[in-house]
């Protein structure tokens, strides 16, 4: 008995090796074909996909751009426009894959491995915390105009209808019953400028006192009912769910809920806010594999041109360039003060060390009520 | 097969036993565990391989910091809860479905698969969207002051959401295969019904109820998707274990994200033991 | 078989339990997806990129229903019809998916064959991409789901009983007839809820699958994963259109699943 198990069992090891291999092989074909399809096409008659781009272009070539959740409307329209410049301007088609997904999460996909040609995220520090990584090379933030943003944002006040409240500025949010929903800045990347808009109205208002900033933080914090944990989750809260008086809101993304739900909502814009700046960068590393070096970057430069300001702000984003800008100072209140990350808070890395790494000052408004 | 005796052998002799009768055990022993271990055990070993680059200090710091535990005391005390109210209702329609005759039948035994197929995320928002102060059922109970979207009462709901097929679809094939004439004879020979479940057919589920509960208490705890959306994220008041887990990895922070889920991984690992030879015990004694 | 006012009671209790639970989250999804009327569903349905990934969530759910099929089959039988050593502990190893957050789910496949992983130099030396491409999506979703055959057949073949394969056995039947003769036959139910569970599982699965699958549009987003993008750019509506989708192929798999059940059952006498 006992030798007739041996060779079953030597079966079954190979049985099922056999299948897993199958399993992996059928997974990895269809996953190549997919790449190879797009590198194929890419190969003209010979196989020089793989191949430097060198001397002759192909005709057709692709780059994947990673990016953060509402921006696919803007780059769905972009794209088509970029790739009709590039056809013309080289005779290649470019497609374009879109990726979307909350930032953080993103940027820590590329790193993992997830081969983007460019990044256009929400935040500066996004795009950095891949830089460390040694995908992007060094000094990128200034390879491009206006610190690698093209388009800008800000926080404003989304609030019900006629503004029951009466909420205008950040102070307002503060007072007893005010009920503010808002994402949490250690789960959503795009929260962080929520609480650093709220920090610096606080700064330029009590005389620059941390202790006093704190206070004013922490009671904002204490009149918020539901902590969404992505910016997306907060909208829904309010808009759909009806929590609450006041949700702190992404500029674009207030238009957003305002486009689905007309007359539902007002833009409120407070006297100071902050520049939100998402930035945008070709991911040297990737490009340089994939041979897409030229085509990324061109795409990251043609953000600028008037064509595509113009298409940023269709889609809620304040272009970078004033003068477009001004075309649509109906849509955007420009009266609005801006404070900006770099100069008033000395960067991300600082902003992150200061308030929301864990004990930072977040921590520490949420310290046990007990 | 005098199955008593049995039990005071020792396992060795069990299974030198077994083996002599029963074919196919290196076989299918052999497929389960390369299986396990290509498909589970070694990706989840690559957990250990992020934490051997921790210090023991790095670890107990992340696992004991005073608001991931407050998370724990949430996630357990909410799974605990939406499992044993599972169980009863598992047991409930698992005992409707295959015993009754009544209209719809199919469809309801048709919906108890739902909340899987449902995306996590769709099955978050409409159970919120339900159960907030301006849903139907949450609209309902905030004439009584009840809260449920937001509160530990709404994740609650949600696991109890996600958990419900595991109980059902446990029991309802060992209730199928139970001989209804069983409990038939039983009230012929003047036995009350409840005595009938009590005696008769409870043992004979308890396994499986066990087992049911043991997944949904399992899922529970991790689930993410659907319960992240109805908690209301609130540090020490209604946040989830896995939410503390994402706003670790989103600082990049491998060390303390993996740390905290292997403290779940071994309670649930505990829990689901504990179920296992529970279950085994019972089925001996079932047998003997 | 008689009504009387306990079965009356129990199953009212039953129907409201599943109303409440059940059936008005899925008004609510059906509500949503049609508040902007039929064309906006059936533009959001028919989307380029919701077909796309209808395909790939359908590859992936055949692929992860093969292997699970497989291995539960094989873990059951070893599991219910032999004692052993450490059986609890390989049993409880077997359910360990279940207990494991998704995130984390996904995170493991990153931390092996992700740009950090150890595994990752082997796979790009092969040329092949598993995570952020189509094989990590299979294996994420073969994890998630891993345990949920053979979790349907352990307890029912543990109650069953050995006598049966023994008598067999000691008769003279080889394993492969064994099983068809008698055991199949007896756990073919159990066996088909573990299928239609895995199904649905595989199906909706989101939370792993979306942390390995770089959400590449028209390339690694499965369905649930484009219902999400949908949802986080404000096409609230749109987003559960799609997942009316799977919903409802879900319910008609069950639906059928009954049909068939009774028919053969009905046949069988």
């Amino acid at each position: 008995m006992k030798k007739s198990v041996n060779p079953k069992r030597l079966f079954a090891i190979v049985l099922s090796l056999v299948m897993i291999a199958g399993l992996f092989a059928g997974c990895s074909d269809k996953g190549e074909s997919a790449g190879s399809a797009a590198r194929g096409s890419s190969a003209s008659g010979s196989a020089a996909g793989d191949a430097a781009a060198g001397e002759a272009r192909p005709d057709t070539i692709e780059i994947t751009n990673v990016s953060y959740d509402p921006t696919r409307e803007l780059y769905a329209e972009y794209n088509e426009v970029f790739a009709a410049h590039w056809l013309e301007e080289t005779g290649q088609t470019v497609v374009v894959t879109q990726s979307h997904g909350g930032s953080g999460g993103q940027a820590r996909a590329v790193i993992e491995g997830n081969e983007a040609d460019v990044v256009t995220l929400a935040l500066e520090g996004d795009v950095d915390a891949i830089r460390k990584e040694g995908l992007i090379d060094e000094g990128w933030l200034s390879e491009l105009p206006n610190d690698s943003s093209p388009y800008t944002s800000t926080i404003v006040f989304l609030v019900r209808a006629d503004n029951p409240k009466g909420l205008q500025d950040w102070d307002d949010l503060v007072k007893p019953g005010v009920e503010v929903i808002t994402p949490d800045p250690k789960t959503s990347g795009g929260a962080k400028w929520n609480f650093l808009a709220a920090w610096a109205f606080s700064d330029q208002n009590y005389g620059g006192d941390e202790e006093k900033n704190t206070q004013f933080v922490k009671d904002l914090y204490a009149n918020v009912t539901v902590l969404d944990s992505g910016a997306r989750g907060s909208t829904t809260t309010f808009v759909e769910n009806g929590q609450g008086d006041v949700l702190l809101a992404w500029e674009n993304e207030a238009f957003l809920a305002i486009e689905e739900h007309p007359g539902e909502f007002e833009i409120v814009t407070p006297s100071l806010s902050i520049l939100a700046q998402p930035s945008v960068a070709v991911v040297d590393e990737n490009a340089r594999k994939h041979g897409t070096e030229e085509v990324s970057e061109a795409y990251l430069e043609f953000l600028y041109t008037d064509e595509a300001q113009r298409i940023e702000g269709k889609y809620y984003y304040r272009p970078s360039n004033q003068e477009i800008l001004e075309e649509f100072s109906d849509v955007f209140n420009l009266e609005i003060k801006l404070v900006n990350i770099t100069d008033d808070f000395g960067g991300w890395d600082a902003a992150n060390e200061k308030f929301f790494n864990d004990g930072a000052i977040f921590d520490q408004i949420y310290a046990r009520e007990a | 097969m005098p199955k008593r005796a049995m039990g005071t052998n020792t396992g060795r002799s069990i299974r030198r036993r077994r083996n002599q009768v029963i074919p196919g055990f290196g076989l299918s022993m052999g497929v389960t565990i390369f299986m396990l271990s290509l498909i589970v055990l070694i990706p989840l070993a690559s957990v250990f391989v992020v934490l051997s680059g921790a210090t023991p200090q790095e670890i107990w710091k992340a696992i004991t910091d005073p608001q991931t535990v407050s998370t724990y005391k949430v996630s357990f005390a909410c799974a605990g809860i939406a499992s044993v109210v599972n169980v009863v209702f598992g047991i409930l329609l698992a005992w409707i479905i295959t015993r009754y005759k009544f209209p719809l039948r199919r469809v309801l035994d048709g919906l108890i698969e739902l909340p899987f197929a449902l995306p996590t995320a769709v099955a978050g928002i409409s159970l919120t969207t339900l159960y907030s102060d301006k849903g139907w059922i949450g609209g309902f109970f905030a004439k009584f002051g009840v809260m449920i979207s937001y509160t530990t009462i709404g994740i609650t709901i949600a696991m109890i959401f996600i958990g419900i097929p595991f109980v059902v679809r446990s029991i309802q094939p060992v209730l199928e295969k139970l001989d209804p004439q069983y409990d038939e004879a039983a009230s012929v020979l003047g036995a009350s019904k409840a005595r009938i479940f009590f005696k008769i057919i409870f043992p004979e589920i308890t396994p499986a109820a066990l087992t049911g509960f043991g997944l949904a208490f399992a899922r529970a705890i991790g689930e993410y998707g659907s319960v992240v959306f109805i908690a209301g994220n609130i540090p020490w008041k209604t946040q989830i274990t896995p939410l503390i887990i994402k706003s670790k990895l989103e600082q990049f922070n491998y060390t303390a994200a993996t740390s905290i889920a292997l403290v779940m991984i071994i309670f649930a690992f505990c829990v689901l033991f504990g179920i296992n030879t529970l279950q085994a015990r019972i089925n001996r004694i079932a047998q003997g | 078989m008689k009504r009387n006012g306990v079965q009356l009671i129990l199953i009212l209790l039953g129907a409201a339990f599943v109303f409440v639970m059940l059936i008005l989250p899925l008004i609510t999804v059906m509500t949503y997806a049609l508040r902007q009327g039929w064309e906006t569903f059936a533009e959001a349905i028919t989307d380029d990129y919701a077909v796309k990934a209808l395909k790939l969530t359908g590859f992936s759910t055949v692929i992860t229903l093969a292997v699970n099929t497989a291995f539960g089959v094989f873990a059951s039988w070893a599991i219910a019809k032999f004692a052993f050593r450490g059986k609890q502990v390989l049993t409880t190893l077997i359910d360990i998916p279940f207990s494991i957050s998704p995130i984390i789910a996904g995170l493991i496949f990153i931390l092996v064959f992700g740009r950090i992983g150890w595994a990752y130099p082997l796979t790009e030396s092969l040329g092949v991409k598993v995570v952020f491409a189509v094989p990590g999506i299979v294996l994420a979703t073969i994890f998630v789901t891993f345990p949920f055959i053979s979790r349907e057949l352990i307890p029912l073949m543990q109650a069953q009983g050995n006598e049966e394969e023994e008598a067999a056995a000691l008769m003279g039947a080889k394993g492969l007839k064994i099983y068809r003769r008698i055991t199949l036959p007896h756990i073919k139910w159990a066996l088909l809820y573990g299928v239609i569970l895995c199904t649905a599982r595989a199906m909706g699965e989101f939370g792993a699958v979306s942390v390995v699958s770089g959400h590449l549009r028209g390339k690694t987003n499965t369905l649930p994963l484009h219902v999400e993008i949908l949802f986080n750019e404000y096409k609230l509506t749109a987003a559960f259109a799609v997942s009316s989708i799977l919903v409802v192929t879900a319910i008609i798999i069950m639906i059928l699943r009954n049909i068939v059940e009774y028919k053969l059952k009905k046949e069988e006498g």
